[in-house]
């Protein structure tokens, strides 16, 4: 039996799952533990007292823009698009209740690499207008995906299948797009097709930050109304869900913390797909909650990233490589789990 | 005086239409049993009823304004649905899915008040599933876990309830059982409307009948009056014969046999 603390006071009346609040916690307590590992580098190493000297305004010029231009912004970014990833994949694999149903399976992160591709290899795009491109191109495929899959009336489990059909054309888009490019240009191209936090800056930090705050705070208050919808449509409403406002909300919201967080990192693979998964085992809760799905997802963006760095040091290798090789051995786990299961 | 009825409905799914012109009127504190054979529109009923689909035309009226007018939340405060395709999430313990039925009085920091608790044990209670609180949904038998749904339906707490074919894929003793359940909480004073399929239980339980037949009523009223061999063949083409049930003196349906399939007497 699951132990609860009922929390009250003058119009607040709750109940606190004791596992999850733990887990939740410890989360935390983990991403922050991997924030410190990736502030002290595991290839140039700062020392503590340097670290402290250069907070507080001091240090070597070398080491405070390692410090404060470098690290703190990819720790930043990696936090806050983990924790994207996490949040949207748990939407989406919850309302199509099937694990497959993750925007990184169902071409919504490939959807917006290729606005990526296509800003800079046809348009000649800078990083900005490239990233603005991926917002458009998740949004974009997003809308493709659920208008096909609406057309033909099989309801919330045809996304899955047709987003992978999707999936697997875009990659051919973008792959042609890089064959027939120019050297430089397919380099910076490139970087679209693996996600990464090489190189990202304080304004992909911020831009990220304001458009969570914007977009995963109303998602997060939804969340009752998503655990509402996993028990069917006529229960929830019966329940008194509106549904179909609940949903086009839902929907609309993780598209869009999908697509910011695909902008800012490129289409780091399965960590929205396995984030929710991992989350629900840790916390034994029934159906998929969205703060530890997030808080998960920020913890596996960063320990890869850290991953990535040790493996190859000094050598940068995208963080996408490492959750692609990780992320590919779940997936084939879970597709087998689901064959057997006759799921899929 | 009723709190539930429906006025010159016309129900359809996309463009198929199911019925035209239909009105009902659902008594207040009856147990109420909607039959009639496949695709006769009764399941499409009880949605429009539920306010889950919206009528072409007329109207269905809940407490004196259209179901429409409501906000969902204010529905779900008066009247309850059981659906036929509820899914109990993966691993849910019964005490968290019957809890779920307070979400209509629920706010975000209002989640969990005494009058919550003591609902959820309410209808824990009323339902016989107490014991089973800890236990998850997926390990439970049919006939439990339709008890929990309905404890779930109760826990929402509405003197209105309605339930879409209830006993459905249920074996003969956990339908009796579910039906006594419904008696019960109709006698506690809840107005019941039900899809049920087996005539002879209908007319067991039920204190208002409603036939229908390709989309319109076509008998209404005490089951006494309504179940008759010419109804039974008109609603379902089928000639039989209609005895007092020897438990509870309700119309009992006999379908006529085949001469050649007729048992013979013992030794004979």
């Amino acid at each position: 039996m699951r132990r609860r603390i009922p929390l009250r006071a003058p119009g607040v009346a709750l109940r606190l799952d004791l596992r999850t609040v733990g887990v939740a916690a410890a989360l935390v307590v983990v991403a922050m533990l991997a924030a410190g590992v990736a502030v002290v580098g595991v290839g140039v190493r700062l020392p503590p007292a340097d670290i402290a000297e250069i907070l507080t305004g001091g240090g070597r010029r070398a080491d405070r823009f390692l410090l404060l231009d470098l690290r703190l912004p990819r720790i930043s970014v990696g936090l806050l698009a983990g924790a994207a990833f996490g949040l949207s994949g748990a939407v989406f694999q919850s309302l199509s209740r099937n694990p497959l149903g993750s925007p990184d399976i169902i071409g919504f992160t490939t959807g917006s690499a290729s606005g990526a591709v296509l800003a800079i290899l046809v348009f000649g795009a800078g990083p900005g207008v490239a990233a603005g491109s991926a917002i458009a191109g998740g949004v974009l495929t997003a809308i493709v995906v659920y208008g096909l899959a609406a057309l033909g009336g099989g309801g919330i489990r045809r996304i899955v299948l047709v987003g992978i059909g999707i999936a697997a054309m875009l990659v051919a888009v973008n792959s042609y797009l890089i064959s027939r490019a120019r050297l430089e240009e397919a380099t910076a191209a490139t970087v679209w097709l693996v996600g990464t936090l090489n190189g990202r800056t304080w304004e992909y930090a911020r831009l990220l930050g304001l458009a969570l705050l914007v977009l995963a705070v109303p998602l997060l208050l939804l969340g009752r109304r998503l655990r509402m919808l996993e028990m069917g449509d006529d229960v929830a409403r019966a329940l008194g869900v509106p549904v179909r406002w609940s949903r086009m909300a839902l929907v609309g919201l993780a598209v869009a913390v999908c697509a910011v967080a695909t902008a800012a990192t490129g289409p780091v693979a399965f960590v929205a797909l396995s984030a929710p998964q991992i989350a629900r085992r840790l916390t034994g809760a029934a159906g998929l909650q969205l703060l530890p799905s997030a808080l998960t997802g920020a913890v596996l963006l960063v320990l890869s990233d850290l991953l990535a760095q040790w493996l190859l040091a000094p050598a940068q290798l995208p963080v996408g490589v490492v959750t692609g090789a990780v992320g590919g051995a779940y997936l084939a786990w879970l597709l087998s789990l689901q064959w057997r299961k006759g799921t899929t | 005086m009723t709190r539930l009825a429906g006025t010159d409905l016309t129900l359809a799914y996309d463009r198929r239409v199911v019925a035209t012109g239909l009105g009902v009127r659902i008594p207040d504190g009856s147990f109420t049993v909607i039959i009639g054979p496949n695709a006769c529109g009764k399941s499409t009923l009880l949605r429009a009823l539920s306010g889950l689909l919206a009528p072409r035309a007329g109207a269905v009226v809940l407490d004196g304004a259209a179901i429409s007018s409501y906000r969902a939340k204010e529905v779900a405060r008066r009247l309850g649905l059981l659906p036929q395709t509820a899914v109990a999430p993966e691993g849910i313990s019964v005490a968290d899915l019957v809890a779920r039925g307070r979400y209509p009085h629920q706010k975000l920091l209002r989640q969990w008040t005494p009058e919550d608790e003591q609902q959820v044990a309410a209808a824990l209670d009323a339902t016989g599933v107490t014991d089973l609180a800890d236990r998850a949904v997926d390990e439970l038998s049919g006939g439990q876990r339709q008890r929990v749904w309905m404890a779930m339906a109760l826990a929402q707490q509405t003197d209105i309830l309605l339930l879409d074919e209830p006993t459905t894929y249920l074996d003969i003793a956990h339908q009796m059982d579910v039906l006594d359940l419904c008696a019960d909480l109709n006698d506690a004073g809840r107005t019941l409307v039900a899809v049920l399929h087996d005539l002879n239980q209908a007319a067991r339980y039920a204190t208002h009948l409603i036939a229908m037949k390709d989309g319109a009523i076509v008998a209404e009223g005490e089951p006494g009056a309504v179940v008759t061999a010419e109804l039974v063949r008109s609603v379902y083409g089928l000639a039989c014969e209609v005895i007092p049930d020897p438990q509870t003196g309700t119309p009992l349906v006999v379908p006529a046999g085949r001469t050649a399939r007729r048992a013979t007497p013992a030794g004979g």
